[in-house]
């Protein structure tokens, strides 16, 4: 092995890649916000409609996504492999009496299973909108874009769809909540001048990003 | 007694505690009940007395690890009522007093339970994990010769200090104990900054970090998720910070040593 792959295979170059990736996928989160939010505009969705036919077709966009995929990927594959040694390193033997919830907070031991909440959520999620823009053809709007406006309204007609998009926001405000700050405490960024307002700029974060997406289906359920 | 509380009533208890024969046999939680415990007695003297109680009987006492009793040696290692050394924060278990439990009480007794900390039997794991981190750079080189003068080096006052509070880890393992993935970063990074702050511990710097970390992910310790259980459970007080101070060492070791394998 070669020193890259060694570093990046222990477990703190493992919790780095994490890291990384988990705040550049922060980042994607702030992109994709901004641009949803023309949903609310009262244009019968021509806005959002416009938004859409650029992100599908500009060419920055269309390589953005293909790194878009691979923090995604080594995000979800890196989870789950320092789940599984985690889980191996205390061995088969639990105790007995644990009283963890004393000592630390729920949402911090529970990545794992937030980020799969996320992901199955995110599988639908691209079912729903990017799997039917991207191999299908999709009516087109007055103004001749693909009518993204129409299959929102459809899929957030059922109440199912409403339900799992708002579960998916509340893992994703638990999942950032304790996500946020600790990856700059893996990056060793850490400091008593400056970690008390990254703590709170996580927070803040966390829970404008999560509430404005889970806004979405929310808004078009009982109000379109 | 000096100290003793006059009023301070005895105590009976109840205890759960791990048997376990040996590392290759399954253990179990065995019922026992203690009598006449004085809230002045730690937690170790109350154990002593159980030992003497089963001895009487022709029973076997139960193992469990202790040296100093004052709080300096690490070996003292209890899963106390689910909770590493106990419930009181900043103490070890031979500090740990009775009073702080009440009659009646019942307690339950394990050993610290992760993969690297194999049992040796009943309470006693085996922590030699933690020998081979430190021996694989957890040490500074020093030439034989004359005695240095003391304040040769000079060391400013705030680098002493913090330098001496990493190096205040008494390597108990309550931090492993009590981490969901049994983690070995708070330990590990006490040592490392502790050496990376001192000049003394600049000559081995960069290989240091890089064959602990190695080490501590060969013996199978987790790695961390920032929970923060470890900080809270240590017995002195090893803050986080420390773990950012290791990740940044190891970075920058990483990036910048001549170890290319
Ligand atoms: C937009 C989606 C997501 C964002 C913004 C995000 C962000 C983050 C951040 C910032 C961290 C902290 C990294 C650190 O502690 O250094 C993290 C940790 C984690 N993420 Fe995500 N994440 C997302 C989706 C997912 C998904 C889909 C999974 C699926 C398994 C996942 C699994 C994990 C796990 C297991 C950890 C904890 C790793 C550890 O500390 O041991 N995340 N995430
Ligand atoms: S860091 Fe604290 S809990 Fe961990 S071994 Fe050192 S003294 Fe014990
Ligand atoms: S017996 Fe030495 S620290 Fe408790």
């Amino acid at each position: 092995m070669s020193w890259i792959t060694k570093t990046f295979s222990s477990s703190i170059g493992r919790k780095i890649i994490m890291a990384v990736t988990g705040l550049f996928l922060c980042t994607f989160l702030v992109v994709h916000l901004v641009g949803n939010l023309q949903l609310f505009k009262a244009d019968n969705g021509a806005a959002f409609n416009a938004y859409s036919e650029f992100m599908g077709h500009n060419p920055l966009i269309r390589t953005m996504e293909i790194v878009l995929v691979l923090g995604f990927g080594f995000h979800i594959y890196e989870g789950l492999v320092l789940a599984a040694k985690n889980r191996a390193a205390r061995g088969n033997q639990r105790y007995v009496s644990d009283h963890i919830e004393q000592n630390s907070s729920w949402h911090s031991r529970s990545m794992a299973l937030l980020g799969s909440i996320v992901l199955f959520f995110l599988i639908v999620h691209l079912y729903n909108f990017f799997g039917s823009l991207r191999f299908t053809d999709v009516p087109r709007d007055a103004n001749g874009n693909e009518d993204a406006y129409a299959l929102v309204l459809a899929a957030f007609k059922n109440p199912f769809y409403v339900l799992l998009y708002v579960i998916g926001q509340v893992a994703l405000l638990y999942h950032l909540l304790h996500g946020f700050s600790s990856a700059f405490q893996t990056l060793g960024l850490t400091h008593r001048k400056y970690t008390p307002a990254i703590k709170f700029i996580g927070y803040g974060f966390s829970i404008i990003v999560c509430a404005a997406f889970a806004a979405m289906p929310v808004y078009f359920f009982f109000f379109k | 007694m000096a100290g003793s509380n006059p009023n301070a009533k005895p105590m009976n208890l109840t205890l759960k505690v791990w048997r376990q024969r040996n590392r290759n046999t399954e253990g179990r939680i065995v019922d026992y009940q203690v009598q006449d415990i004085s809230p002045d007695m730690s937690f170790l003297e109350m154990l002593d007395v159980l030992n003497e109680d089963l001895l009487r009987k022709g029973e076997e006492p139960v193992v469990f690890d202790h040296d100093c009793r004052e709080g300096i040696c690490g070996s003292c290692n209890l899963f106390i009522n689910g909770r590493a050394h106990g419930p009181e924060p900043g103490t070890t278990t031979c500090q740990l007093h009775m009073r702080k439990f009440s009659d009646g009480d019942t307690i339950t007794i394990e050993p610290w339970r992760s993969s690297a900390f194999p049992v040796n039997k009943d309470l006693s794991v085996d922590r030699s994990a933690f020998d081979r981190i430190i021996q694989a750079g957890g040490y500074i080189s020093v030439n034989t010769g004359g005695t240095p003068d003391a304040n040769e080096i000079p060391v400013p006052k705030e680098i002493a200090d913090r330098a001496f509070e990493a190096a205040t880890c008494i390597a108990c393992g309550a931090c492993v104990a009590s981490c969901k993935n049994s983690s070995a970063m708070l330990f590990v990074s006490a040592k490392v900054s502790q050496l990376a702050l001192l000049p003394q511990g600049h000559v081995e710097r960069k290989s240091r970090v890089e064959n602990m970390v190695a080490q501590m992910d060969k013996e199978g310790f987790g790695a961390c998720s920032n929970i923060g259980s470890c900080a809270a459970e240590c017995p002195v007080g090893i803050s986080l910070e420390n773990i950012a101070i290791l990740n940044r060492e190891f970075l920058s070791a990483k990036a910048t040593s001549n170890n290319l394998a």
